[in-house]
């Protein structure tokens, strides 16, 4: 009897529960099967392209739905998926993100003489599978009280002496050093790179930091005098801090340039709107987005016609090495396993 | 009722069945075998689903892996098991101390302030990790507020980096002790006086006694919520990511986001459940069927009065856990949002909120009726059947992205083997409807969560004697009167506390809601990992004062009615 009386309780939670999860699940599906927007797995973050979707749909009337998260994740959510996914572009923030996917087989090859003009070669996939759509420079930060840009050449000259417990960096975990690595091993071969590592990681003044803004906070309260930052960050830092004694110098430009990633997309294989999808990335590849894209992070735009936002100015031009992005992807996995070698964390 | 001082039953309430503190002493009247049939029907189907995402993280070892294996066992696998061991150690030894002092100290003692605290401690539960890990370094951190200062007035003054494996285990202590604070403490509560009087006419001092009896009597209950809290330990990986401390989830995560071999991420995380399961088993199995029947005076009518002396320290000793753990950190971040401004109140804001709280009720909802359920056909199986019902429990042992990546996948085989060919079979064109609804979602809240949600339940209703219902029907109250009038009442203390501990952490929740919610349906914690990501933590201030704030509304609920 006692049974009975729990049985029924909890059939009656049931019910309601069930009457309230379907009155507010199926509340938000209002679209009609013409007018399908776009799909979009991003693991750009949310106030960093919604502005862009918001005036893309605007000019075309095309609607962008999106979800971000990090680029793990949404790829791993993309593969299980398979054909059905309602997925139509994979926007990511580095290049070897972009080149897992295509590796993976869940991005299209997509035919686009826009998209050709607009991005260079090089900040490209050969077969159309991703496109890049802002450049990400990773460069030199340092104390202006405690450092002369003439001292700073290179990302190798970091593994002199003379920066023996003054060297700041971000944890190995995140993808821009990895990628940076990436392109060391590019230029100098996988022995001399890992030694230069660990020469960094003898040099450092304090184990690694998780981001990027902690390590510029750091080396204006004097705890190490030089680090290697994207520049947005520091763009954003001295924004709301135009005082901090730090300041950016751009590296390897009397070699081969400094390392430049991209923040970039591609059409999914899955996408049963190609033809909306790539009209989206050739609209992010124009001139009046470009300008828009890279004002929002203060970015470098990837359309060389594009003029620069105003802090990127004072910063002045800058010689960016011209490996193509992809042999950064293929060579993520070896950069990884260079810097536990080292016990760079 | 749940977190009441005075309701001796709460320690078995607030025990995730791992650990009942109470004995099941009636083990008669096992119901009608047709509601039980369906009963294990309904609560069978719960299990496969927690059992489902496990299923498809244990199938990668199908897989060969040996290249990252290798990798990790010659760099750094031994010390990831070694920082690992010692954050378990080092959180287990700390939220055992203050959760436990701390709950024998408001239980046991009397002492000015005594009545606030005892509610107050339970506040830290409110506030998730990963934002004090960000409040706590942006405070004190060499680039915080306080070292910016003095290294500017200080000619001579050299910051100071405050990350290490001291500071990484003081924040998991300071925001999971209230596991072992709520467990213990009712443990305690339900005590009888005589027990501990008797050790004392026998010659035991005060500690004595406390160590002698109290503390061994309690220890189902504070062993319950220190596994809780090295669960979440083990499961953690944004507080370790902030301070850059390396555990046995880095590996994972660096398996899959870095190698891009989910199924190398998988292996390791299923070695992680493994370790879990493995001690939940042997716990359980060491305790075999001991259990402390208690009666008598209970032991809070005897509150022992401290000097003035020691009420200070006593004072002392739970005003500053408070203020670390809560009030300072809340300062921090409300201070944080006024200096932001007010054009973060924006419509934007409104529409997180509302989702955070919809996600949030509705999975409290459905996860504690699953656990209602499930404690139900718990109580009326034996044997093997019941330790295939306790497996609904590991759900809580993965971390949050490995879970979340086995319900996707297991959504996905679902959509293949079932939605599209029933789409083919209709007719219409093959879509996806699954992934990507809020249903997924919620299943997986529901996944995760199960095992904050069965112990209280659980425990209220083995509480329900037959002789009560029974009586009842005596005076002709039957079927859906008795269940609203009767049985659900009783069962209230129970349902109100599994509600609210999973509503708080739902709202806390970020891998699952990342990856499984539909467009559009952000929430508070999806907001402050977009923005902690790109290390603007003092924007991230706002969602993450206001899911403190909300989690608090559900915590104070409960202690109102407990008071009355």
């Amino acid at each position: 009897m006692r049974f009975k009386s729990i049985f029924t309780a909890a059939a009656s939670i049931v019910a309601t529960v069930g009457a309230t999860v379907l009155v507010s699940g199926c509340e938000p599906t209002t679209t009609t099967a013409t007018d399908e927007p776009l799909v979009v797995y991003s693991a750009r973050k949310e106030h960093l392209i919604k502005p862009l979707f918001d005036r893309f749909t605007e000019e075309t009337g095309i609607k962008v739905n999106y979800i971000t998260d990090s680029a793990g994740p949404l790829l791993s959510r993309l593969v299980s998926e398979g054909e059905n996914s309602p997925a139509d572009i994979l926007m990511t923030v580095d290049a070897g993100n972009l080149w897992q996917a295509a590796e993976q087989g869940v991005m299209a090859s997509i035919e686009s003489d826009v998209l050709k003009a607009n991005v260079p070669a090089q900040l490209q996939d050969s077969e159309g599978r991703w496109f890049g759509l802002a450049i990400r420079a990773r460069t030199f930060v340092y104390s202006t009280e405690r450092v002369k840009p003439a001292e700073l050449t290179s990302y190798e000259g970091l593994a002199d002496d003379k920066w023996q417990g003054r060297l700041c960096l971000r944890t190995a975990k995140k993808v821009y050093n990895q990628s940076l690595v990436a392109s060391m091993i590019v230029a100098n071969g996988a022995d001399q790179t890992e030694a230069i590592l660990a020469d960094w990681v003898a040099n450092l003044a304090v184990p690694p930091f998780s981001n990027d803004t902690k390590l510029i906070m750091a080396i204006a309260v004097g705890q190490c005098d030089v680090g290697l930052v994207n520049t947005y960050y520091l763009a954003r830092v001295l924004a709301d801090n135009p005082d901090l004694p730090v300041q950016l110098a751009w590296a390897n430009q009397n070699g081969r340039g400094t390392h430049v990633n991209i923040a970039g997309a591609g059409v999914t294989k899955a996408s049963k709107k190609v033809d909306k999808a790539r009209q989206l990335l050739e609209w992010l590849s124009e001139e009046s987005a470009q300008a828009d894209f890279a004002e929002l992070n203060q970015e470098y735009p990837v359309n060389p016609s594009v003029g620069l936002p105003p802090v990127l100015q004072t910063w002045g031009e800058f010689k960016a090495d011209e490996v193509p992005v992809t042999e950064l992807g293929r060579l993520q996995a070896d950069a990884i396993k260079m810097m536990d070698r080292v016990g760079y964390r | 009722m749940p977190v009441s001082p005075e309701n001796p039953a709460m320690g078995a309430e607030l025990a995730p069945n791992i650990v009942l503190a109470g004995v099941e002493a009636q083990r008669h009247h096992r119901g009608s075998s047709h509601y039980n049939k369906a009963l294990w029907f309904i609560a069978s189907i719960a299990v496969l689903g927690v059992l489902a995402p496990l299923l498809v993280i244990a199938t990668s070892w199908a897989t060969d892996q040996t290249d990252i294996w290798q990798h990790l066992i010659a760099t750094q696998l031994s010390d990831l098991l070694r920082n690992t061991f010692v954050l378990l150690l080092g959180v287990g030894t700390g939220v055992t101390i203050i959760g436990v002092g701390l709950a024998w100290l408001t239980a046991m003692c009397e002492f000015p302030g005594r009545r606030y605290f005892e509610w107050l401690l339970m506040l830290p539960m409110a506030m998730p990790a990963y934002v004090l890990a960000f409040v706590g370094l942006g405070m004190l951190d060499s680039t915080g507020p306080l070292q910016f200062w003095l290294s500017q007035h200080l000619s001579d003054f050299k910051p100071v980096d405050i990350r290490n494996e001291f500071t990484v285990i003081a924040v998991l202590t300071l925001v999971l002790y209230p596991y072992v604070y709520m467990l213990s403490r009712s443990a305690f509560l339900a005590q009888s006086s005589d027990t501990i009087e008797a050790a004392r006419v026998l010659g035991c001092g005060y500690w004595q006694a406390f160590f002698k009896v109290a503390l061994p009597m309690a220890r189902p209950a504070i062993i319950a919520g220190v596994s809780l809290a090295l669960m979440e330990t083990l499961a953690d990986f944004g507080t370790v990511a902030v301070f850059n401390y390396d555990t046995f989830t880095t590996a994972i995560y660096k398996s899959w986001f870095g190698f891009f071999k989910l199924q190398a991420a998988a292996q390791l995380a299923s070695l992680l459940l493994l370790f879990v399961g493995l001690t939940l088993f042997a716990e359980r199995y060491s305790r075999g069927r001991r259990g402390f029947v208690q009666g008598g005076r209970l032991m809070s009518r005897h509150r022992v009065r401290l000097s003035p002396a020691k009420s200070y320290f006593a004072m002392l000793a739970c005003g500053l856990v408070l203020s670390v753990a809560f009030v300072i950190p809340l300062c921090q971040l409300i201070f944080w949002v006024v200096a932001q401004g007010s054009d973060q109140w924006n419509a934007r804001f409104t529409k997180l909120l509302y989702h955070s709280m919809q996600l949030a009720g509705l999975a409290a909802l459905i996860t504690v009726t699953l656990a209602l359920v499930l404690a139900m056909a718990r109580h009326v199986s034996r044997g093997w059947r019941r330790q295939f019902l306790d497996l609904s429990q590991l759900g809580y042992a993965l971390p949050g992205s490995v879970l979340a990546v086995g319900v996707v996948i297991s959504f996905a085989q679902l959509e293949h083997w079932l939605v599209y060919p029933l789409q083919d079979l209709l007719g219409v064109p093959q879509k996806q409807i699954l992934l990507g609804s809020i249903f997924t979602l919620l299943a997986a809240y529901w996944i995760r969560f199960l095992a904050v949600a069965t112990g209280p339940v659980q425990a209220s209703i083995e509480r329900i004697r037959p002789s009560i219902p029974e009586a009842a029907q005596t005076f002709g109250v039957t079927g859906v009167q008795l269940a609203w009038k009767i049985t659900l009442p009783m069962l209230r203390p129970g349902l109100l506390t599994a509600l609210v501990l999973v509503f708080v952490d739902v709202m806390k929740e970020m891998p699952a809601t990342l990856l499984l919610r539909p467009y559009g349906w952000d929430t508070l914690a999806v907001r402050i990992y977009e923005l902690t990501s790109e290390g603007e933590w003092q924007r991230a201030a706002l969602p993450a004062v206001t899911i403190v704030l909300l989690g608090l509304v559900p915590v104070m609920m409960a202690v109102r009615k407990s008071s009355r």
